[in-house]
């Protein structure tokens, strides 16, 4: 912030552009998240849209959970739910002051979150060997879903689970690299921002995660 | 500065988001037990979801304390989301051409 200002004081226009950011004064970077979760959520709001209307003009889509199944999935809901506590929990020591454990619970964010894409590939890995594709439904799983095998169901459910867990293993990554960033500077305060832009990522990936879980398991 | 940031009572968010969690999965399981037409199970799915997504992104994501602008391009996805939803619904349910009406008019030609 202190370099915007010292930016901002040597151009010699007569209206200096404000160096703070007029929704976010704490940090332009967190405007900057924000946009891009907007952004984002556009992209996962026309993929379930598009769920939606492919599931309601098909008379042959399969009841999810037959297919599915949801024991794993609502396990896995929780899990990420307890990973969002264990973000805000970094945030707050951090807030206190006490970057050991605001680093330990990052760590535990990321692990959550590296969890989750495990039981994610051995979810695709069985219902893929039941015979559930990205090009329609065969096997097993067409048995399992009583003989309704539109084909845009596999489609729509790798795409659309798959998307979300690419963010997830972006968000592995994002976590971990922010451990780096508040070990390498000594002030607390001097990362909380970054620690709170990595937050609203985290929960925006958990957001997505509850109407996926929703809308394309439960209902 | 990081200790002016006020935090609400997170725990107490965790332990709602557990409940309406479980709750979704028991309303997947009540039509078992007593009668509930699938709108019904539909209607309490997309409500629980809709409070879920706005406990997190108005708690976790510290949207509450945020400017108000800031909340509106927040939800403006969610508004694009529902308008696309009623666009598409005509061709589900006033258009007469689903995928199982078309299958004999397929098959007609080949009889040929």
């Amino acid at each position: 912030m202190s370099a915007a200002t010292s930016h901002a004081a040597s151009t010699s226009h007569a209206v200096v552009e404000p160096a703070e950011s007029p929704l976010t004064p704490e940090s332009w970077g967190k405007l900057g998240m924000w946009i891009f979760l907007a952004g984002d959520a556009v992209g996962f709001g026309t993929l379930l849209a598009a769920y939606g209307g492919m599931r309601a003009t098909s008379a042959d889509w399969p009841s999810p959970y037959d297919v599915l199944g949801i024991n794993l999935t609502a396990a896995m809901t929780f899990l990420l739910i307890c990973s969002s506590v264990t973000m805000v929990k970094a945030l707050e020591w951090l807030g206190k002051g006490d970057r050991s454990k605001a680093k330990m619970f990052l760590l535990f964010t990321a692990l959550g979150g590296a969890i989750f894409v495990g039981c994610q590939a051995f979810e695709w890995t069985k219902l893929i060997r039941e015979g559930l594709h990205i090009n329609g439904i065969t096997g097993h799983a067409l048995e399992l879903a009583k003989g309704h095998g539109a084909t845009l169901f596999g489609t729509s459910f790798f795409i659309i689970t798959g998307f979300h867990g690419l963010h997830v293993t972006a968000g592995v990554i994002y976590l971990l690299s922010v451990v780096g960033v508040v070990s390498r500077r000594p002030d607390p305060a001097a990362s909380y921002n970054v620690v709170e832009i990595v937050g609203l990522y985290w929960h925006f990936v958990d957001l997505v995660w509850i109407m996926v879980f929703t809308f394309m398991y439960l209902l | 500065m990081a200790g002016e940031h006020k935090h609400p009572n997170y725990m107490l968010i965790f332990y709602w988001l557990a409940i309406l969690t479980v709750g979704e999965i028991g309303v997947v399981f009540l039509p078992h037990y007593i009668a509930m037409s699938k709108v019904t199970v539909g209607v309490f799915l997309c409500a629980f979801a809709i409070v879920k997504a706005a406990l997190v992104a108005m708690y976790f994501m510290h949207l509450k304390f945020e400017t108000r602008t800031l909340a509106l391009i927040a939800v403006t996805p969610l508004t694009i989301a529902t308008l696309l939803v009623f666009v598409i619904l005509p061709d589900a349910f006033f258009v007469d051409h689903k995928t199982a009406n078309l299958e004999p008019a397929a098959e007609a030609p080949a009889k040929h």
